[in-house]
């Protein structure tokens, strides 16, 4: 078992669990992703490490809740303990050698970005952040991004903080003002991240995006998280979960998210038992 | 009393009930049965069936122990060579092995070896023993991979003395028997007792570890582990490489059985984990796990097809396993061949395209190779295609150990019949090293490797 140590609301539907994982917590880099799983009947889902240390011997994870599992991983609180948690899948993000950077982080996505970002910045890389949200109150980590970047810019889809429209504003006049980045790394959710490789291929500049595929086991079995990248078939759990941006087929990725659609909504039903709204109740 | 020309049957679950639901298909031999079929047996002075097996079950000798209804001793002689008795006896190949070379075979059915071998394992079960821990005397040595290779070699490597982890990527044991084979013909209760009796014999398991990620094996090795054992098996999915292979309702076999089997999804939405199964399934592959995944389509209520390129005579599946298939329902497209996966504006599968085949001649494997017959193509609606061609090996472990040595298939290299890889102290046995093969040559494999770790380690000392 696998306790839950600390427990934040980050937003509204965001919420940061840090959890007692000594043997994740040795290895993990940034890049890396966990699966977990809550309990005998759950599913495995996959989410990459926000955050880590190695001394107390904890990962944290940052997520949105979006469907049953991850809406009931943030009915949970400290004290409570995930059944299953292993790790770290996939490859992690090299972040040495770099000169200057552009991190771009969407809804969830920033928390991923985030130890990316830092990663970069202890690398000795500068390092240029953008977040964005779709309003003030779903955006997360400003003063961790801020202490990890040389400069922080934010963006809200409805103009209540900062720019008043999309990350991709922001990243288009930062490429044409600084004209020596060397890499764009771009997470968030799909259409932001096409957006953000058409535009850096505009500019020629490099772009990496972090993908969040479906996956059953996460080390290369099922092959569940093919996605298009190249025109080749990789696997997101053990050829990435990062790819060059420019090679993903996006469209592709952005079928295959949506596959389970109607057994979300059936799975969300079946869980109304206690009188609960959509899986709220606490029973399971 | 003169001997009966066939097998006692197995009783079974009738066809138009089990496809309704994922209890086992065979329900397993009565004493009586086990009793009438036990007599069967000549008790040959030289035994030509033992050759035939790849962990070197004392087979007439526990099939005496039946004659005489000295069951406990039965399953002593059993567990002495096969440490997951219960599942050998439902999914071993015993007509090409054992049960090819017993003498009873030449003018009639052989002795049902295996029959005989699930009666005595679930006699056993029933009984509820608990197991004495073996003492550790001796060194210790970490198993990767809970599969039938790993398990074996745990077992066997514990009865020695050795104290042995084994480390596992996934939250239960038993790999393939767990997340490949499906309820109906192995319930995964026996895996988990079969597991428990190697557990209670001493062997501790690490699950949600993968070793390559979690762990090194040179980190392993720093921890104190003196040889490693690696059966990580086949665990890399291939597909065909046709326009549309990933659209929304392929799956690959080992996806869909993982859901199904591992995940439990076939008790949706009790279970969380969701698999998707229209009204017609296309399973292409004529092996073990094609005939798996046509037959659970069908109980997940689908119409279920399999399309294999070859014809009936070269399908690499047990014919047991085809024949319960077929008596279930499932339609084969012999000598036909997918060319393209055909979708709608969603991306979701519609429908297949494929091709009628013709053999010509031998291939390297010797069998008769297909050939595509030109212009005749033709197109069914479905709704999933699953894709059972094979699986290549798990690169997880020789990507962090470069100094283990891959084949250009990306097997494990191995220096002699005992699994001894490239790297010091490292063996490695099943589907790792021979590519995509049976659980009891992956057992054979585990149980050879474990007695070259013991001798290198007491060479060592």
């Amino acid at each position: 078992m696998y306790k839950i140590i600390r427990k934040e609301v980050l937003a509204p539907t965001m919420k940061l669990i840090e959890v007692e994982a000594p043997e994740i917590a040795a290895k993990v880099l940034p890049g890396n992703f966990i699966i977990f799983r809550i309990d005998e009947k759950g599913e495995r889902v996959p989410l990459t490490v926000a955050d880590f240390d190695r001394n107390k011997g904890t990962i944290t994870l940052i997520f949105q809740e979006v469907g049953y599992t991850t809406k009931h991983l943030g009915r949970l609180e400290v004290g409570d303990a995930l059944l299953d948690l292993v790790g770290p899948l996939g490859e992690h993000l090299p972040v040495e050698g770099y000169k200057k950077v552009i991190c771009v982080g969407g809804g969830s996505g920033t928390a991923l970005l985030y130890p990316k970002a830092k990663a970069f910045h202890e690398a000795g890389a500068e390092v240029l952040t953008i977040t964005g949200a779709r309003t003030q109150e779903l955006l997360i980590l400003i003063d961790e991004l801020k202490a990890a970047s040389n400069e922080l810019f934010i963006a809200t889809d409805d103009g209540s903080f900062g720019h008043h429209g999309f990350v991709t504003d922001i990243l288009q006049e930062l490429l044409e003002k600084h004209k020596d980045v060397d890499e764009v790394v771009a997470i968030g959710p799909v259409p932001m991240m096409k957006a953000c490789a058409e535009l850096t291929k505009k500019y020629n500049v490099h772009c990496v995006v972090s993908l969040n595929s479906i996956m059953v086991d996460g080390t290369g079995m099922c092959g569940g998280c093919r996605v298009i990248v190249g025109g080749e078939t990789k696997f997101t759990c053990v050829d990435g979960p990062a790819f060059d941006g420019h090679q993903v087929d996006f469209d592709d990725l952005m079928r295959r998210l949506v596959y389970y659609r109607e057994h979300e909504a059936r799975v969300q039903e079946h869980h109304e038992c206690c009188g609960g709204k959509g899986g709220d109740c606490k029973c399971h | 009393m003169p001997l009966k020309p066939t097998k006692t049957p197995m009783p079974e679950q009738d066809a138009k009930e089990r496809i309704t639901n994922f209890t086992e298909v065979a329900l397993g031999y009565t004493e009586a049965d086990a009793l009438a079929e036990a007599e069967r047996c000549l008790d040959c002075k030289n035994p030509l069936c033992k050759q035939g097996c790849p962990v070197e079950v004392p087979i007439p000798e526990f099939i005496r122990e039946i004659k005489q209804q000295n069951y406990s001793e039965a399953v002593n002689i059993l567990k002495s060579k096969n440490n997951l008795p219960a599942i050998c006896g439902r999914v071993c190949p015993q007509e090409s092995q054992c049960e090819q070379y017993c003498v009873v075979g030449k003018k009639n059915e052989p002795v049902g070896i295996g029959r005989l071998e699930r009666w005595v394992a679930d006699w056993d079960m029933a009984r509820d023993m608990q197991t004495e821990p073996v003492k550790a005397t001796k060194g210790r040595v970490a198993v990767v991979g809970a599969g039938p290779a790993g398990l074996t070699a745990a077992a066997d490597l514990v009865r020695m003395g050795y104290k042995v982890t084994i480390f596992e990527a996934f939250h239960e044991p038993g790999g393939v028997l767990i997340y490949g084979i499906p309820e109906f013909r192995l319930p995964k209760k026996i895996v988990k007792r079969e597991v428990d009796y190697i557990r209670q014999l001493g062997a501790e398991l690490k699950l949600n570890y993968v070793v390559g990620k979690t762990k090194t094996i040179d980190e392993l090795f720093a921890d104190g582990y003196e040889a490693v054992f690696v059966g990580t098996g086949a665990g890399l999915p291939k597909f065909m490489g046709i326009p549309g292979e990933n659209l929304n309702g392929v799956y690959s076999a080992n996806e869909f059985l993982t859901r199904v089997n591992l995940m439990k999804a076939y008790r949706f939405p009790e279970y969380k984990t969701p698999v998707q199964v229209g009204k017609r399934v296309v399973v292409v592959g004529g092996g073990n796990v094609a005939m798996d995944a046509a037959r659970t389509a069908l109980r997940l209520g689908a119409e279920s097809y399999i399309v294999y390129r070859r014809a009936e005579e070269q399908m690499p599946a047990r014919l047991e396993e085809v024949h319960h298939a077929k008596e279930e329902g499932v339609q084969f497209k012999l000598l036909n061949n997918p060319i393209e996966i055909i979708g709608d504006d969603k991306g979701e599968v519609v429908a297949i395209k494929c091709i009628a085949m013709e053999l010509g001649a031998p291939d390297e494997s010797g069998r008769r190779r297909p050939i595509e017959k030109a212009g005749s193509e033709w197109i069914m609606e479905v709704d999933n295609v699953v894709i059972a061609i094979g699986n290549s090996p798990n690169p997880l472990i020789p990507k962090s150990t470069p100094d283990i040595e891959t084949t250009k298939w990306g097997t494990i290299v191995t220096k002699d019949e005992d699994g001894l890889t490239t790297k010091d102290g490292v063996y490695a046995g099943g589907d790792i090293v021979t590519g995509a093969a049976t659980v009891i040559e992956a057992m054979g494999a585990g149980k050879k490797a474990a007695r070259a770790i013991d001798k290198y380690l007491s060479s060592k000392k």
